[in-house]
């Protein structure tokens, strides 16, 4: 199979399923590195793109303020500069975060900290550039809870015996079932 | 600490022990992503933060329990070969091993955990376990990610969770992935269904190293692509179930070959210990394939006194980074293919090969296709 960006012999096979749609690019070794594909990070490319001398001097646009990252350079990299920029660019994040994963709001781990005592904090002189951050973080947003209906417990349950029974063109059915009566996020 | 040569002549844990379904699953890998608070990430930072970062927490991170007489360097003090060894071990990533400056990595002595600092994220923390044992891989990053927290300010936020440089890693941070070994789903052409209904799951298929596919060895990585909007128990079942679902789709598979195309397999077999313990000179990929093929005699008692872990080491030792480890120099790819076939034959001395077979009552049928004949 011939790669979709060269005509070198593809070597990657990346299908991915983005909402319900799936795609399937193949590309050769040197076309994957140079789209990042194989890579689990696109660190190099942030490095390539930016440094923090270059900083746009367009002064309508966002930029963090923790950090002086701009909203074209997370368009161009899809990359945040630092933990404040996710409360810099909030506006359209929930929109980007609900094409990318099953939820917008986080059920997973927490650190003890959080409702608990704060952990210790390093030093913080050495680092002169990074402002220290005052701001407070977002607002909460209102996410109802997500509905539970039994028909959608009764769906996972469908799910897991296709899952189980190998049925995977089921278990994509039944998942996009279960995506629809469960919306993820309130519409707006 | 553990020296490099100290780290590297031993095997991995999960090199030596055997997992659920050790036979078809390779590897479970999970890793978490951790960023400091109120400071940039590694890749919008100078060189000077990353430094400085990294002399700040790297003690924190060596004195942790599981760390301790550990493998800890930094990249400045690193060869390109010894970072490349380190990849093909799976302990750093191959973005984090192009770095040098500000980044290190922390290697527990049992290579279960390896904690990479100033990736794309400030941390990355990986466990590994031998075969499908997603949740034994979280346990330990769970534990040193618990400790490190009491100890270092993590940017987490209540509603979006652990903050990531890449919107895609938001959330839990978590990436578990599993390497599989599927010759016969390959031999017998259902792999690319396999693969396709694996990804309409939402999860993500490659090859081994991110490379190929089909083309090498049989070894394929999957891994879950959401971090949000799920706890890690319940990514983590999710997928240990899709894995069961491609296991058993193996051994089917298998039990076919071997039932209904034994003449094939058995040539196959025998055709690959030939070339392995008698060759001369073989390239990386002509290697790997050959070595699944052995695997696959093993795990089928085809082959006499074959130890999976043999072989599974024989897939590290053939690597580039690892021949020119052995050689103590760079070795140009000639060089490379000749020392690759030194150490095959060398190894597969004491094994017996397939030539004890039971006869073959089998009639030969019409064999599906062999991944070598082109």
């Amino acid at each position: 199979m011939k790669c979709d960006v060269c005509e070198n012999e593809a070597s990657v096979f990346l299908t991915q399923i983005i909402n319900g749609q799936m795609t399937t690019v193949n590309l050769c070794e040197s076309c994957s590195k140079a789209k990042g594909v194989t890579e689990e990070t696109g660190f190099g490319l942030a490095e390539a793109f930016l440094s923090p001398t270059q900083r746009s001097e367009d002064s309508m646009e966002v930029v963090c303020n923790a950090c002086g990252f701009t909203a074209s350079q997370l368009k161009k990299i899809g990359r945040m500069g630092c933990p404040e920029c996710y409360n810099s660019f909030r506006e359209g994040l929930d929109g980007l975060l609900r094409n990318m994963h099953k939820g917008t709001r986080h059920v997973g781990k927490r650190p003890m900290s959080v409702g608990g005592t704060a952990p210790q904090l390093l030093p913080r002189q050495r680092t002169s550039v990074v402002r220290e951050e005052t701001s407070s973080p977002p607002p909460p947003m209102p996410v109802p809870a997500p509905a539970q209906p039994s028909d959608v417990s009764k769906l996972r349950a469908d799910l897991d015996l296709a899952v189980q029974e190998e049925r995977y063109e089921d278990a994509a059915k039944l998942k996009a079932e279960i995506e629809r009566l469960q919306p993820k996020a309130p519409s707006q | 600490m553990m020296r490099f040569a100290t780290l590297i002549k031993n095997p991995a844990d999960w090199m030596k022990g055997a997992g659920p379904h050790s036979e078809i699953v390779m590897t479970s890998r999970v890793r978490l992503a951790r960023n400091l608070r109120g400071f940039p990430f590694p890749g919008f930072s100078q060189e000077r933060q990353r430094v400085d970062l990294l002399e700040q927490v790297r003690p924190v991170v060596e004195q942790l329990p599981e760390m301790r007489d550990g493998y800890s360097e930094d990249y400045t003090e690193l060869s390109k070969i010894r970072k490349q060894v380190l990849v093909e071990r799976h302990l750093v990533s191959r973005e984090h091993a192009a770095r040098s400056s500000g980044c290190a990595v922390v290697v527990d002595r049992k290579q279960s955990i390896s904690i990479m600092i100033n990736e794309e994220d400030h941390f990355r923390i990986q466990g590994i376990r031998p075969g499908l044992s997603l949740h034994s891989a979280y346990e330990l990053v769970d534990r040193v990610d618990t400790e490190l927290e009491s100890a270092l300010p993590f940017a987490f936020d209540s509603k979006l969770g652990y903050l990531t440089a890449c919107p895609t890693n938001l959330g839990t941070g978590m990436r578990a992935s599993v390497m599989l070994h599927l010759p016969a789903l390959v031999l017998t052409e259902q792999i690319n269904p396999v693969i396709k209904a694996v990804g309409k799951i939402g999860l993500a298929v490659r090859g081994l190293y991110g490379e190929g596919t089909e083309a090498l060895g049989n070894l394929f990585q999957i891994s879950n692509q959401h971090t949000l909007g799920e706890a890690e128990p319940e990514i983590i079942a999710q997928i240990e179930k899709v894995i069961e679902g491609v296991v058993r789709s193996e051994q089917n598979a298998r039990a076919k070959l071997k039932e209904d195309h034994q003449t094939m397999l058995q040539d196959q077999v025998g055709r690959a210990f030939a070339i392995l313990r008698y060759a001369h000179v073989l390239s990386s990929k002509e290697a790997l394939n050959l070595l699944s093929m052995l695997r696959l005699g093993a795990d089928l008692d085809l082959v006499g006194n074959c130890d999976r872990s043999l072989i599974d080491m024989m897939l590290l030792e053939i690597q580039p980074a690892h021949l020119q480890l052995n050689a103590a120099r760079e070795l140009s790819p000639d060089e490379r293919d000749s020392m690759r076939a030194e150490i095959t034959r060398a190894r597969l001395q004491s094994i017996d090969g397939p030539g004890s077979f039971p006869p073959s009552q089998s009639t030969p049928g019409g064999p599906p296709s062999a991944p070598n004949d082109e």
